[in-house]
């Protein structure tokens, strides 16, 4: 198992109010996994993913990643676990905008210590995977919104993640572009990575192989994606001429 | 990780830190620039203040020098007992053959001469001199005084002991008087007596120090010629280095004592002093000096530091976001606190090396004043140094805390930011 979660909650104060935005989560991951998670607004989604990606602590409960019980660490060993085993796609890319989207891509093998000759070929390894070898010295501000999440994928892949964590990867971008992004992920999903995407979108989350369907902080379903009612949708018209042969 | 990566990669985050912290002085440059003032002043007058007293102290250290740091001098003085007793100076003045012997028991005395010195008005034909020190010498006094003949003769041990009315005169008395190329042989009024000149000896050298409105020229006479009872003289040894001067000093001491039967409950009725303890009571004074004026102009750079400490500030919420970002790849605090500590140092080192081509340039000012005659002046290694460790001292001191808050901030918190 990569991800054990058992008994979860997080709780906010904002002032006297006490908000709780995750309400007990149980949940089991397995390796190469492609699970969507789905819920209303407000439901937790994005809680659940910081959880998952060692960016926020969870006020109960346990976590164990690889194993690894990660709720009793301390900051910098936490530090250590987002580098090594998790890759996290924001909605909003979060590149950095002064740096090329090559030195976008090497920032966490500089905090995995990497040396130089290694992070370069690693770097641009990863920017190939993703499609983008030929924008590697452009700025952020200089690529396509696809692009730029692409970037951000890329990064997120370069330091080889036991899992990739994205919360809405597709939320800022055009349906095209989506496609896109999502074909990357099948593909990514195809040679081993294990893949947890938070969507709204029942065409989104009809890629994953499993759908977790959030609901006031709890899971409410956890479903294989055939069982789930996003199955029963219409499959969308496929977009014409989407390449999705993006090299390996 | 390998051993040798566990070695180099403190280094390389070290490294990677200072390449960050130029990119963001380089994309803020007016901010950098405007923030680092302090510093730049700081620096910029703590080595022009430094500069302009170790010239000081060079000037006055020439001075010395030319005067001879190896000289030591003897004289009849009364003892300060407190009680009020009357010297005669009958039993203070020094006789004639009381240094006969001096040599043999002074082994750290090189050579002496007694010197007898008065003024007089000195004058040749229509030229008169008037205020000009005549001085009463033993042949030795060359040595001691590092002054020789370029013209003419020395005295002879016949000269002293018949004291005979020669003299000796420096180039700029030869001058005054109107003497010829070669005065030797000529015959010359000191007072009402005549002297025949039979040498000239090198003026000496230029000292502003010790001159107390006399006049430069200078007239010398064997000892015995100048000698009187009333007069009495003083002695001039020259110790064989400045470094043993405190020896010879406790050696004549000890001499002088026995010369004249003191017991050993009964004071020095004498002097001696040595030049290079004055040089050493100089250096101790200009090195206080020197600190406490680097120490005050030091505080300025702690004010620059402030600035420092505020733009830190400024750019760590700035900065926010990236520091979200940089935490959630994988950046210990360890790694986020080093990049806006290094990035502080950088800044202060960056202004500590504007500040000190300004402390460069305040100094090449200083030196091309004539009238300050600081043309002396530098800024010594220790003076660098001590700035480039303070700047960046300032930096790593007003830099932790913004570097603390920077590293403490919460990953998810960060990237919230807006
Ligand atoms: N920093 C915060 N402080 C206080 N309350 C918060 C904070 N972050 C989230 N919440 C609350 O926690 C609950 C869950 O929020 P969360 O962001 O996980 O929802 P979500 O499912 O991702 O929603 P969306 O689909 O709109 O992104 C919400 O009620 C929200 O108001
Ligand atoms: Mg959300």
């Amino acid at each position: 198992m990569v991800i054990r979660l058992r008994n979860i909650t997080k709780v906010y104060r904002v002032g006297a109010e006490r908000i709780a935005a995750l309400n007990g989560v149980n949940l089991d991951v397995d390796r190469n996994e492609y699970v969507a998670v789905m819920g209303a607004s407000g439901s937790g989604k994005s809680t659940l993913m910081n959880i998952l990606g060692c960016l926020d602590r969870p006020t109960g409960g346990t976590y164990e990643l690889d194993g690894r019980l990660t709720t009793s660490m301390g900051a910098s060993a936490l530090a250590h676990v987002r580098n090594e085993r998790i890759g996290f796609v924001f909605q909003s890319f979060e590149l950095l905008p002064r740096l090329t989207a090559l030195k976008n891509v090497e920032l966490p093998l500089i905090y995995a210590r990497a040396g130089w000759f290694s992070r370069r070929a690693r770097a641009k390894k990863a920017i190939e995977t993703v499609g983008l070898s030929d924008r590697m010295r452009h700025r952020p501000n200089q690529l396509s919104g696809g692009q730029r999440q692409r970037v951000a994928i890329a990064r997120a892949l370069v330091a080889r993640p036991a899992i990739l964590l994205a919360d809405e990867p597709t939320g800022n971008l055009d349906s095209r572009t989506s496609e896109e992004i999502l074909a990357l992920f099948n593909q990514l999903h195809r040679s081993g990575q294990t893949i947890i995407m938070v969507t709204h979108e029942p065409d989104v989350a009809r890629h994953a192989k499993r759908i977790i369907r959030m609901k006031d902080g709890r899971v409410h379903s956890d479903l294989p994606v055939e069982e789930d009612p996003v199955s029963e949708l219409p499959a969308p018209t496929p977009l014409a001429g989407i390449p999705l042969e993006v090299s390996a | 990780m390998n051993p040798l990566q566990l070695l180099v990669a403190p280094v390389v985050l070290i490294y990677q830190s200072v390449f960050l912290a130029l990119g963001q002085v380089w994309a803020n440059k007016v901010r950098s620039i405007l923030t680092t003032i302090g510093i730049i002043i700081g620096v910029a007058s703590v080595t022009a203040v430094i500069a302009a007293l170790t010239g000081m102290k060079q000037s006055v250290l020439t001075q010395f020098e030319s005067f001879g740091t190896n000289k030591v001098f003897i004289l009849p003085y009364p003892p300060d007992t407190g009680k009020r007793v009357v010297w005669r100076w009958a039993d203070l003045r020094f006789h004639q053959h009381d240094f006969d012997e001096m040599l043999e028991h002074c082994p750290s005395v090189a050579t002496f001469s007694r010197n007898c010195d008065y003024t007089q008005s000195i004058s040749y034909g229509t030229h008169t001199e008037s205020n000009v020190d005549i001085v009463g010498i033993d042949p030795q006094w060359h040595q001691v005084e590092n002054r020789s003949v370029i013209l003419g003769r020395p005295f002879s041990l016949i000269d002293n002991e018949h004291a005979r009315a020669v003299c000796l005169i420096n180039k700029i008395a030869q001058d005054r008087l109107g003497l010829d190329t070669d005065p030797t042989g000529e015959a010359i009024m000191v007072g009402d007596r005549r002297f025949i000149v039979v040498g000239v000896v090198e003026s000496r050298a230029e000292s502003s120090m010790f001159g107390n409105g006399r006049s430069d020229a200078e007239v010398f006479i064997p000892f015995n010629t100048a000698y009187t009872p009333d007069n009495g003289f003083v002695v001039v040894a020259a110790s064989k280095s400045p470094d043993v001067s405190d020896e010879a000093q406790a050696e004549i001491t000890f001499y002088m004592r026995h010369k004249r039967h003191l017991r050993v409950d009964q004071p020095d009725n004498f002097r001696i002093e040595v030049v290079q303890k004055f040089v050493d009571q100089f250096k101790s004074v200009a090195s206080a000096i020197t600190m406490v004026a680097g120490g005050i102009v030091g505080i300025s750079l702690l004010v620059g530091g402030v600035g420092i400490m505020n733009i830190m500030l400024v750019s760590v919420s700035e900065r926010t976001r990236e520091i979200g970002l940089r935490k959630a790849v994988g950046a210990r605090p360890s790694a986020i606190l080093l990049q806006f500590l290094i990035e502080a140092m950088v800044l202060c080192l960056l202004g500590g090396m504007a500040g000190l081509l300004g402390g460069e340039g305040i100094t090449a000012i200083l030196k091309s004043i004539p009238q300050a005659k600081l043309d002396q002046a530098s800024i010594p290694g220790w003076a660098i140094a001590l700035s480039f460790g303070f700047a960046a001292a300032v930096g790593l001191l007003f830099g932790m805390f913004p570097a603390i808050k920077a590293a403490r901030l919460d990953p998810i918190e960060a990237l919230r930011h807006e």
